[in-house]
């Protein structure tokens, strides 16, 4: 066990130094933001998708309380921080539109098919779960596909960006947004039954702790937590080592997406803390004294299925602005009104997808059993 | 098919480095003279990087 923690010790310690020395201090900070979301993610099970399930098949609110109380913590804070230094903070703001709402709708449904949203993609293939591993190729390639469609999309019909803090200013958008995460609370614990109303002392300090490091992240990034755009960078870099010429896509020959191509992931802020975020996953399993069992056994056609499923959360997340991480908390708790039609569609979508994934999740028979 | 976790995590973190590598071969190394300042907040300078909320 002291050589398996050894190596963690020297994995995290190894790429945080990395990252200072090659991309200066602020990489090296971001990556150790993304290592302790990681670390608060896998070891204090504080999630997105599984709370959401939890809602709907066992009157289970706890998860999804903890999810309100983290991004309430950082709206309180991010609020007036972002409205004092517009200039050097940016709000993670996008418009609503028909293919938004699609988007929402289908990531939510594809979430529940895979095991994981954004960011529970990264832990699960970080703390060694395959269908994660499997997610992770498919999310890498979506996020990268719906780069090349997204203007024939948002044609469809888009709004122009609305905040809360445009329709009432700042004090008064951090009020209504503190108000809609009470209203969603409140019917949360209407539909929780009794017993699974009140989150554990573990969740509220899950909470705390990832409202922390996400209000680091806005401080040390000027921008808040966000997932899919460094996703979407990896499989743009891999199509342009095979020979793709992105510069005649919109998406990719646009300023700060061309420059971003141009320059070392290692610059990339959501792309650093995603890399910190799954090596933390990866430090809280490789710690412990058991790594635990190795995720269930599924058919071939399953890991078929998470992979196409995978694919369609890539896709998705891009046409939605932003997946559970950069679209429903990031969005929320710096005031953006995509962020809250995001959590009406996302949340349909994941009520269909739980139904649907018995047919998608189909274990494989034991070995030496008759079928 | 299944595989440990710890197999299963070294072949995410090898993913990732093989991603980091071949971007590294191409793109070179970032320029250490021009990289930000260490925190956004305080700096005086407009947010450069891209967010998934980006168009």
């Amino acid at each position: 066990m002291f050589l398996h923690r050894a190596s963690v010790l020297l994995l995290t310690l190894g790429f945080t130094g990395f990252a200072f020395l090659m991309a200066g201090p602020r990489a090296g900070l971001l990556v150790m933001v993304g290592l302790g979301f990681g670390l608060v993610l896998e070891g204090m099970r504080f999630g997105f998708a599984g709370p959401w399930r939890m809602v709907v098949t066992d009157r289970d609110g706890r998860g999804m309380l903890a999810q309100l109380i983290a991004i309430a913590l950082v709206a309180i804070v991010a609020f007036p921080l972002i409205a004092a230094n517009a200039g050097e903070l940016s709000p993670a703001h996008a418009p609503v539109g028909f293919a938004m709402i699609l988007g929402a709708f289908v990531f939510g449904l594809a979430m529940q098919l895979v095991m994981g949203c954004g960011s529970g993609t990264l832990v699960n293939a970080g703390s060694g779960n395959l269908v994660g591993l499997i997610a992770l190729l498919g999310f890498i390639g979506g996020s990268f596909a719906g780069t090349l469609h997204l203007g024939w999309w948002t044609g469809l019909g888009t709004l122009p960006v609305l905040s809360l803090q445009g329709l009432a200013g700042s004090t008064g958008g951090l009020v209504l947004t503190l108000a809609g995460l009470g209203l969603v609370a409140a019917l949360t614990l209407a539909r929780a039954a009794p017993g699974k109303r009140l989150p554990p002392a573990r969740l509220w300090i899950a909470a705390a702790l990832v409202a922390a490091l996400a209000l680091a992240n806005l401080v040390i990034a000027g921008q808040p937590w966000g997932i899919v755009y460094g996703l979407g960078l990896w499989g743009a870099k891999v199509a342009q080592a095979g020979g793709a010429d992105l510069a005649q896509t919109a998406f990719w020959a646009a300023d700060g997406n061309a420059a971003r191509l141009s320059a070392s992931i290692l610059t990339d802020v959501t792309s650093l803390t995603n890399i910190g975020l799954l090596l933390g996953a990866f430090a809280v399993m490789r710690w412990r004294a058991s790594p635990g069992a190795a995720s269930q056994a599924l058919t071939l056609g399953s890991y078929g299925g998470v992979l196409i499923a995978a694919l369609v959360l890539g896709y998705s997340a891009r046409l939605a602005f932003g997946c559970n991480v950069g679209a429903f908390f990031s969005g929320i708790s710096t005031g953006s009104l995509h962020g809250w039609v995001w959590l009406v569609a996302a949340f349909a979508g994941s009520t269909l997808g739980i139904r649907l994934r018995p047919f998608v999740l189909r274990p494989a028979p034991a070995r030496g059993a008759y079928a | 098919m299944s595989l440990s976790r710890p197999l299963t995590a070294t072949l995410a973190i090898a993913l990732v480095a093989a991603i980091l590598a071949l971007d590294l071969a191409r793109s070179g190394a970032p320029d250490l003279f021009t990289a930000p300042a260490p925190f956004a907040l305080g700096s005086g300078a407009a947010p450069e990087g891209a967010h998934c909320t980006g168009q």
